[in-house]
């Protein structure tokens, strides 16, 4: 199973495009925001927690279509499911290297995009351990809806209407934990419940995914 | 002693909901022409609300059975998972764009109550957004039973699909509570409640529930028959193919 993370993880470094790709979408989203809702930094600073939520979650669900997709193509995806290692495994080791190549970069750039749209100072902590918690969550999440896609051709766009609608409770306890702390409010309640989103999605995701593969590669 | 697994059988199901289906039809017909008549024209004016108030017969039906389709759909699909019977797969992504349309008249119409009663066509309310939610969930449903060619595969994929997403549809709901306080009233109608609302516009409401029931029932026999069909067309022609 590591030695899967680690081999997804070198393909994505070496192949370009996977690893930076997301973080440059996020500081992308999070650029063009003040274009569209105007350089007030008393707006700007009341909207950062949910740009950067959102932004997040886009640049997450844009690199989702590769986490099978080129080992579908060129077969190793059916050589994995004859080897030994079970389907869950292989969903799950594909979610945490996922994770590791697009969520962590956002969570550390989460802060400096931060300073660009004026977040209030004590928000900066809950945004990065809001996004620390709940990254993992949209990449378990993903990890699902890019095996049920797997097989389509141009499978990308349905992948974002099945999982969009699935990031919404994630969306909300995300962009809450950072809201609440930066209008000097508790943030600890929509964190936990955020963390249990994700520890749950986490635990079940890689069944569902695994199941969706196992159709998929009949 | 015949059982309901009989209907499992799609020879059984075509013959029975055959029979069935011209009298389903037209009950659904009586009732909502009746029931809607009777509440739009023969029931009295809200003392606040006024005529606004008859909506109620389009929308509470349409709203609840847009959770219940979702619902039948869940079961539906279950058992196709358990026990392997086309008819009920195929019952499910019959009943699909029902729900969907069900769905889209409870948004509509509370949209059209909404502007004289609130003052706005939309509120991010928690009740009006996870139907929004919930109708999105019928889009990726529906999409993805498009999407797929083999009909087993896209049977179970949507199967999977059915099953994560009333998961999350319920975690919605629960988030978005938490997320915003509503402005749309309690649930008018409840099992437990002594009298839901006033007689005179019980009654015509009953029978708008009971018309869109029946409705459903006629459109998803009538959808899935119509699958039944395409699919043994399907296999005709292929059967002439290799001969």
């Amino acid at each position: 199973m590591i030695a899967l993370i680690l081999r997804d993880l070198r393909l994505a470094f070496r192949a370009g495009g996977g690893f930076g790709l997301a973080l440059a979408f996020f500081l992308i989203v999070v650029v063009l925001v003040p274009f569209g809702v105007g350089p007030e930094t008393g707006r700007l600073s009341g909207i950062a927690p949910g740009i950067l939520w959102l932004g997040a979650l886009l640049a997450c669900l844009l690199s989702l279509d590769r986490v099978f997709q080129l080992d579908w193509e060129d077969g190793s995806l059916e050589l994995l499911a004859t080897s030994a290692l079970p389907l869950e495994t292989l969903a799950f080791a594909k979610a945490i290297a996922h994770w590791l190549t697009t969520g962590l970069p956002l969570v550390v750039a989460a802060p400096l995009l931060g300073v660009m749209l004026n977040l209030p100072g004590p928000a900066y902590p809950w945004l990065a351990a809001s996004l620390a918690v709940g990254t993992p969550g949209l990449s378990a999440i993903g990890t699902f809806g890019a095996a049920l896609t797997v097989g389509i051709k141009r499978g990308g766009l349905l992948l974002s209407l099945l999982v969009l609608p699935l990031y919404v409770p994630s969306l909300i306890f995300g962009a809450m934990t950072a809201t609440r702390a930066a209008e000097a409010l508790d943030p600890l309640p929509p964190l936990a419940l955020l963390a249990g989103l994700s520890l749950a999605a986490a635990a079940a995701m890689p069944f569902a995914a695994a199941g969706a593969l196992r159709v998929n590669l009949r | 002693m015949s059982s309901l697994w009989e209907y499992a059988n799609p020879r059984k199901f075509m013959a029975t909901s055959g029979a069935l289906l011209p009298w389903v039809s037209g009950l659904a017909v009586l009732c909502l022409v009746g029931g809607l008549f009777w509440g739009f024209f023969l029931t009295p004016d809200d003392f606040r609300q006024g005529s606004t108030v008859k909506i109620i017969y389009l929308h509470v039906p349409a709203a609840i059975m847009a959770i219940n389709v979702w619902l039948m759909m869940l079961v539906a699909s279950l058992i196709w998972l358990i026990r392997r019977h086309h008819v009920s797969a195929l019952a499910a992504k019959a009943a699909a764009p029902v729900g969907a349309v069900f769905t889209a008249i409870a948004l509509f119409t509370g949209a059209v109550w909404g502007q004289p009663m609130w003052g706005t066509w939309w509120e991010w309310d928690p009740r009006l957004t996870s139907f929004l939610i919930l109708f999105l969930f019928y889009l990726g449903y529906i999409a993805m039973w498009e999407a797929v060619e083999n009909p087993d595969a896209a049977a179970d994929l949507t199967t999977v699909l059915c099953l994560v997403g009333s998961v999350f549809a319920v975690i919605s709901r629960y988030a978005l509570l938490f997320w915003n306080q509503g402005l749309h009233q309690g649930a008018s109608l409840s099992m437990d409640a002594e009298q839901n609302v006033a007689d005179v516009f019980w009654y015509p409401l009953v029978t708008c529930i009971a018309g869109f029931f029946l409705l459903f029932l006629a459109l998803v026999l009538y959808r899935t028959r119509t699958e039944i069909r395409a699919r043994r067309l399907r296999a005709l022609l292929a059967q002439e193919r290799t001969a």
